[in-house]
C-alpha cells in the first residue's frame, strides 16, 4: 500500500468537505474493494475518507410502502433485518449471499452501489425494484444511476446517503455464483410491482453491468411463472465471457436464473 | 495399545499452538538489522533483459542494494538444479536449459525475477523496485503442450530442440503391440490432467543471516526438507559450503510438495545477506505464490487398453506429453516418468504395458510435484479407462475392475513396481456397501422424477509411496538416497527427545511419532518431544513427501528405539541382578518377567547419566540413532466412490455421498488419518471440479488471484464416508503403508466418472466447471 492520509468522518457535510480539499481523495465505506485495490498498489488515493462511521448513514427504516437502507449499512443487518425481511425478503436474502461473513458485517449498500461491480449482488435488486438512489445533492431513479462498468452517475464527491426501495408485491433473487470469488456469475432479480409493473434485472452477465431483461419482463407480463420463461430466447451478444463462463452459458443462466427467482418469488 | 499408543485417536499436541496463533513462523522471525528483499519479476512470459536501470531506486530512502542476475553470474553461483536424470528412448540424457536463480538475459515466464532490491523495509524496497526500469524486448512465448511441440513453435532453449526434454519409454512395445493385435475390443481416450497452483496457506518465506566473523549463514526457510536444502544449496550454488549453512524449517504452513524444492529466492537471500552483511528477509504474497510456487500435473494423454472376450485387459499402451514450464525443477523430471507411468498398471492384472513420456518445455511457471505427484494423473487414467470400457462394453464398472483384480502377491507388473501386498475386492466391497451401490438405479430414477442427473462414479486407485528403497531410485536416476534417520535421546531424568529428518508441516508428526514411544515404552506422551526441522539439531534427514513419514521416518524412529530399548534393558538387569533377557517393559519400568522386580525409566536413564554402576564395558548416556533405508514403496490403495447430482439448467454438480474405502496398512492415529484423507480428497475434487492455472496463448496467467483460481471451500464438497480395510505392509516393521496422498490421488476420477455417468456422455474434461458440463450436456 501507499502512503495515504486516513480521515474518520463524523457528518456527511463534513466528509464532502474533505473530499473537496484531497488532492486525489477517496470515500471508503465498507472497505470490501477499495482496501483490496489500494494492497496491490493498484489505487494511490491521497486521502481516504472513512464514511463507515457517519451516524446519520447507518439504519433501515420501513414506512409504507418504502423501505430505505442507509448507505453504510453493512449487508450483515440487511441480510438479518426484520424490517427488511417483512417488506421485502428477496433484498435480505440478495444480502445474505454476498461474499462471506467477514465480507458481510464490514461491506455496505451504498459502497456497493458506488463501486458498481459488474458482478454486484446489489444493483440487480436496486434496478429490479426501480430503487432511488438519495445523495447528499439529489435523488437518482436507478433507471439512470447504473453506467456501465464501475461507472455510475454519481459527480466526484457526491455521497450516497441512502436507497430508497418500493415494496414489491413480490420478488425474488436467483444467484448463480462465480466458483472462485462469490460474486455472482449471473444472477437475477425480478419484481412485480404493486403497480403491476414486471421488473427483472441481472447481474454478472453484460458487459456494461447490471441490466434490464426485457424479454424476460414482457414474459413474466403475460403469465408470472417461471414456465413462461421457457420460450425467452436471450441473446449472447454482449454478454461478458471469461473462463468460468462463457457468454451462451451466461445467456443460459439469465433464464435459468430468472426462472428461480420467479419460483422463489411465489 | 495404551491410551497413547498406536491406533489411539490422540488429540494432537502442535495444535494448541496453531489455533491459539502462537505457531512460530519464518516471517515472524525478526533479526536485528533485518533488511527486506522485494523482487523485481518479468511481466513478460518470454522476453530479452535488456537493461536494468536502478540508479533511481539506488537513491531513494532506505534502499541499501539492487542486486541483479548479472551478479549472481559475476559472482559464479550455480544455476538451480534438476535432481533426477532422465534418458529419452534413444539413450541420450535429458536437454536442460539453465535456470538462474535471477535472470541475466532471458525470462521464460511470467514471475521470473530478474533482480531483486534490498531495503531497510518491505515498503521501502517495495517502492524502489517500482523506480528500477527493466528493458525487456519481447519474444514470442508459448504457454500450452500442443502449441510448443509444432514445428516454429517459439524455442524456449537452445539446448532443447523441439521444446522437448526427453521422449522416455516404459514397458515392453513388442508384447504390447502383440497383445492389441490379438484383442478382442479396444478402449481408447484421450485425457488431460489439468495444471493445479498447489495453494500452501503460507507463502514461502526464507531469511538468510551471514555471520561475517564465524563465515556462516543460517536460512530460516519454509522447507519440507531443510537437510536436502542444505545439501543441495551448499553443493551446487557455491553459496555456503555445508558445514558453514544452517537451515531452518521453523512451523510451516502447509507444502503439498511445493516446498521440497530449492527456488531462486532462498538462493538468493542466502547470496544478498553475505553481499549486504545484513540478515536479509523475503515472504512471498499471494500472487508471488500464483506465479513462483512450482505447479502441479498439466499432462495430456492418449491411452488404449486392449482386453480379450472375458473382459479381462491384455495391454495398455500410453503417450502423454507432460508440460514442465520453462525450467527444470528440482524433482520435476520423475514425476511424469518413475512417479506416474510405473503406476500405469492400478489395481490390475495388466501382462503388456508400453508408456511413451514427452517432456516438453513452456513459458509458463515450472511444474513439479504435487500431492501425489505422477500418481494422481495414473490413477486418474486408469480408473477414467476402466469407466470408458464398462461403458463400450456394457457392463457393470465395478465388475470390469474385480475381473481384472491382482488378487496374488507379491504381483510383478510389467512397469517396475512390485505390489507387497493388498486386498482391492475388500476395499471396493466395503466401498461399494457404504454407497449402498445395488440400490443406486432406484435413487437415480427418483432423481430423475425431480428434474435431477443422478451418476455414481467409481475409482480404484493404487500408489507407491514410503518414497523410497534408495538403491532402486538410485538406479533409475535420482540423485539422492531416500532413507530416513532418527534419534533417540533418553534424558537423565527419563523424558525423551525424538529427533527426526522428517518434517511437520501439517501431518501431525509431533503427536503421532510420540504414539510410538508411548506404545513402546508406556510413557504418556507429554513426557516426549519431538525435534525436528533444524539442521543443527538432527544429524540428517531426507524430509516429508511421498507419504513416507510415518513408513520411513518412523521405522527410522523405531531402529533408534530398538537400540535404545536394547541397552536400557542391559542396565536394568544389571541394576536388578536379573538376566537381559527376563527384562520387559511395561508401563514406564522395566520389569523381570514373572516376579514383582522393577526399576523406572527415569532411574534407568539417571543410572545411564550418572555411569557409577553401569555393566563393565558399558558406555555412558541412553540416546540411539538410526539410519533406515526401505526395502520396496509402499502400495496404499483403495476404492472411492462418489454419488452426485448434476442441475441440467445449470451444469452444477452436487454430491449426494463420497464413500472412501482406504488401505493404509497399520493405522497409527486414525483421526490424524482421517484429516489427511479429507485433505486429499478436498484436493481430488478440487481437481476434478474446480482448480485450474490457466495461461493464455501469449503465457499470461489468468488464474493469479483467488478471484480467478478456484480453490476448494468447505461447501464445495461433500461430508465424507471413510473407512479402512488393512493389509498390514510387509516391507516395514510397522505394517505402514502411508496416507498423505491417498484422497489427491484417488477422487478425482470418481467425481468424473460420476458426473459422465450422470450426463451420459464420456468425454468431459477436468474441471468440469458448470459451464463446461452444461455445454456437453447440450452438445449434439
Amino acid at each position: 500500500m501507499y502512503q495515504t492520509t486516513y480521515h474518520r468522518a463524523s457528518s456527511v457535510d463534513e466528509a464532502a468537505a474533505l473530499f473537496a480539499k484531497g488532492s486525489e481523495a477517496k470515500f471508503l465505506a465498507g472497505g470490501q474493494t477499495l482496501l483490496p485495490v489500494m494492497k496491490q498498489r493498484l489505487a494511490s488515493p491521497s486521502d481516504v475518507i472513512d464514511l463507515g462511521r457517519i451516524k446519520e448513514l447507518i439504519g433501515i427504516e420501513a414506512s409504507g410502502d418504502t423501505l430505505s437502507v442507509k448507505a453504510a449499512t453493512p449487508h450483515y443487518e440487511v441480510a438479518t433485518s426484520d424490517a427488511v425481511k417483512k417488506a421485502i425478503p428477496a433484498l435480505a436474502y440478495l444480502a445474505s449471499l454476498i461474499g462471506d461473513p467477514a465480507v458481510r458485517y464490514r461491506g455496505t449498500i451504498g459502497g456497493s452501489l458506488a463501486n458498481n461491480d459488474p458482478a454486484a449482488d446489489y444493483p440487480a435488486a436496486t434496478l429490479a425494484l426501480g430503487a432511488t438512489i438519495k445523495t447528499n445533492k439529489r435523488s437518482i431513479a436507478a433507471d439512470d444511476y447504473f453506467k456501465g462498468l464501475f461507472t455510475t452517475a454519481l459527480e466526484d464527491g457526491e455521497i450516497i446517503t441512502a436507497v430508497s426501495f418500493p415494496v414489491p408485491a413480490k420478488a425474488g433473487y436467483a444467484k448463480f455464483p462465480h466458483p472462485a470469488s462469490r460474486f455472482a456469475l449471473t444472477a437475477v432479480f425480478v419484481a412485480q410491482m404493486k403497480s403491476g409493473e414486471i421488473r427483472a434485472a441481472a447481474t454478472g452477465a453484460s458487459q456494461s453491468g447490471v441490466m434490464r431483461v426485457p424479454a424476460i419482463e414482457a414474459a413474466l407480463k403475460a403469465n408470472w411463472s417461471p414456465t413462461a420463461i421457457d420460450g425467452v430466447n436471450i441473446s449472447a451478444s454482449n454478454l461478458l465471457a471469461d473462463i468460468h463462463g462463457s457468454a451462451e452459458y451466461r445467456a443460459n443462466l439469465i433464464k435459468v436464473m430468472a426462472q428461480r427467482a420467479v419460483t422463489a418469488a411465489g | 495399545m495404551g491410551v497413547e499408543g498406536i491406533g489411539a485417536r490422540v488429540v494432537r499436541k502442535e495444535d494448541k499452538r496453531f489455533i491459539t496463533g502462537k505457531g512460530r513462523y519464518v516471517d515472524d522471525i525478526k533479526l536485528l538489522g533485518m533488511t527486506h528483499a522485494h523482487f523485481i519479476r518479468s511481466p513478460h512470459a518470454h522476453a530479452k533483459v535488456k537493461n536494468i536501470d536502478s540508479s533511481a531506486a539506488l537513491k531513494m530512502p532506505g534502499v541499501v542494494a539492487v542486486l541483479t542476475g548479472q551478479e549472481l553470474v559475476d559472482d559464479k553461483v550455480g544455476n538451480l538444479i534438476c535432481g533426477w536424470a532422465i534418458t529419452s528412448k534413444d539413450g541420450s540424457p535429458m536437454k536442460m536449459g539453465a535456470w538462474p536463480a535471477m535472470a541475466p538475459e532471458t525470462v521464460r515466464f511470467v514471475g521470473q525475477a530478474v533482480a531483486v532490491v534490498i531495503a531497510d523495509t518491505k515498503n521501502l524496497a517495495r517502492d524502489a523496485a517500482e523506480a528500477v526500469v527493466v528493458d525487456y524486448e519481447e519474444l514470442p512465448a508459448v504457454a500450452d503442450i500442443q502449441a510448443a511441440i509444432k514445428s516454429g513453435a517459439p524455442q524456449l532453449h537452445p539446448e532443447a530442440p523441439g521444446n522437448q526434454v526427453y521422449d522416455w519409454v516404459i514397458g515392453d512395445e513388442g508384447a504390447t503391440d502383440a497383445a492389441f493385435a490379438k484383442a478382442a475390443n479396444v478402449v481408447k481416450l484421450d485425457v488431460t490432467n489439468n495444471r493445479l497452483a498447489p495453494n500452501a496457506m503460507e507463502p514461502r518465506a526464507a531469511i538468510a543471516d551471514y555471520d561475517a566473523a564465524e563465515e556462516h549463514f543460517t536460512l530460516y526457510t519454509t522447507s519440507q526438507n531443510p537437510h536436502v536444502a542444505r545439501l543441495v544449496l551448499s553443493a551446487f550454488y557455491n553459496i555456503a559450503p555445508e558445514h558453514k549453512l544452517r537451515v531452518i524449517a521453523p512451523d510451516v504452513g502447509g507444502g503439498f510438495g511445493s516446498k521440497i524444492f530449492i527456488y531462486p529466492e532462498e538462493m538468493v537471500a542466502l547470496w544478498a545477506s553475505k553481499k549486504v552483511g545484513r540478515p536479509v528477509k523475503w515472504t512471498g504474497d499471494r500472487t508471488e505464490a500464483f506465479l513462483t510456487d512450482a505447479h502441479g500435473r498439466d499432462h495430456i494423454t492418449h491411452a488404449e487398453m486392449a482386453l480379450d472376450a472375458n473382459n479381462k485387459i491384455i495391454g495398455l499402451k500410453v503417450k502423454t506429453y507432460a508440460n514442465f514450464g520453462a525450467y527444470m525443477s528440482l524433482f520435476s523430471s520423475s514425476v511424469p516418468t518413475y512417479l506416474y507411468a510405473t503406476l500405469l498398471s492400478g489395481q490390475y492384472n495388466i501382462p503388456a504395458i508400453h508408456a511413451e513420456v514427452v517432456g516438453v518445455y513452456t513459458n509458463t511457471t515450472p511444474v513439479d510435484a504435487y500431492r501425489g505427484a505422477g500418481r494422481p494423473e495414473a490413477s486418474y487414467l486408469i480408473e477414467r479407462l476402466m469407466e470408458t470400457a464398462a461403458r463400450q462394453l456394457k457392463v457393470d464398472p465395478a465388475q470390469l475392475r474385480r475381473t481384472n483384480f491382482i488378487t496374488q502377491f507379491p504381483h510383478q507388473t510389467p512397469v517396475i513396481m512390485a505390489y507387497d501386498t493388498g486386498d482391492f475386492n475388500a476395499s471396493l466391497d466395503a466401498a461399494m456397501k457404504a454407497i449402498d451401490y445395488a440400490g443406486f438405479a432406484a435413487r437415480k430414477a427418483q432423481a430423475k422424477s425431480q428434474g435431477k442427473l443422478r451418476g455414481i462414479g467409481v475409482s480404484c486407485y493404487i500408489e507407491a509411496c514410503g518414497i523410497a528403497p534408495s538403491k532402486a531410485v538410485g538406479s533409475l536416476g535420482a540423485g539422492v538416497g531416500l532413507w530416513e534417520s532418527a534419534e533417540v535421546r533418553v534424558n537423565p531424568v527419563g523424558t525423551i527427545e525424538i529427533l527426526t529428518g522428517s518434517h511437520s508441516h501439517g501431518q501431525g508428526h509431533e503427536t503421532t511419532f510420540c504414539q510410538l514411544v508411548a506404545e513402546r515404552l508406556g510413557v504418556p506422551i507429554s513426557q516426549v518431544s519431538i525435534v525436528h526441522g533444524d539442521t543443527d539439531k538432527v544429524q540428517f534427514g531426507m524430509g516429508t513427501y511421498g507419504s513416507r513419514s510415518a513408513a520411513v521416518g518412523l521405522t527410522a524412529i523405531l531402529k533408534a528405539m530398538e537400540k535404545m530399548e536394547s541397552k536400557a534393558k542391559k542396565i536394568a538387569a544389571h541394576a536388578l541382578e536379573a538376566s537381559e533377557a527376563d527384562i520387559v517393559i511395561e508401563n514406564g519400568e522395566f520389569k523381570v518377567t514373572g516376579t514383582d522386580k522393577a526399576i523406572a525409566l527415569p532411574m534407568v536413564a539417571l543410572a545411564a547419566y550418572t555411569a557409577h554402576n553401569l555393566p563393565d564395558g558399558m558406555e555412558p548416556g541412553l540416546k540411539e540413532s538410526a539410519f533406515y533405508d526401505p526395502t520396496n514403496f509402499t502400495f496404499p490403495a483403495g476404492a472411492y466412490i462418489c454419488e452426485l447430482e448434476v442441475d441440467p439448467g445449470t451444469g452444477k454438480t452436487s454430491f449426494v455421498n463420497f464413500v472412501a474405502a482406504d488401505d493404509f496398512g497399520r493405522l497409527i492415529n486414525p483421526m490424524i488419518v482421517e484429516g489427511q484423507v479429507h485433505g486429499g480428497l478436498a484436493q481430488g475434487i478440487g481437481q476434478a471440479l474446480l482448480e485450474h492455472a490457466i495461461y493464455d496463448a501469449n503465457g499470461q496467467p489468468v488464474t493469479a488471484s483467488f478471484m480467478d483460481y478456484s480453490m476448494p471451500r468447505a461447501d464445495d464438497l461433500p461430508s465424507f464416508n471413510l473407512s479402512h480395510t488393512t493389509t498390514l505392509c510387509p516391507g516395514n516393521p510397522l505394517g505402514i503403508k502411508g496416507c498423505g496422498e491417498a484422497g489427491a490421488i484417488g477422487a478425482s476420477a470418481a467425481v468424473i466418472n460420476a458426473i459422465t455417468d450422470a450426463i451420459g456422455k464420456n468425454n468431459l474434461e477436468m474441471p468440469a466447471t458448470p459451464d463446461r458440463v452444461w455445454r456437453t450436456i447440450h452438445a449434439a
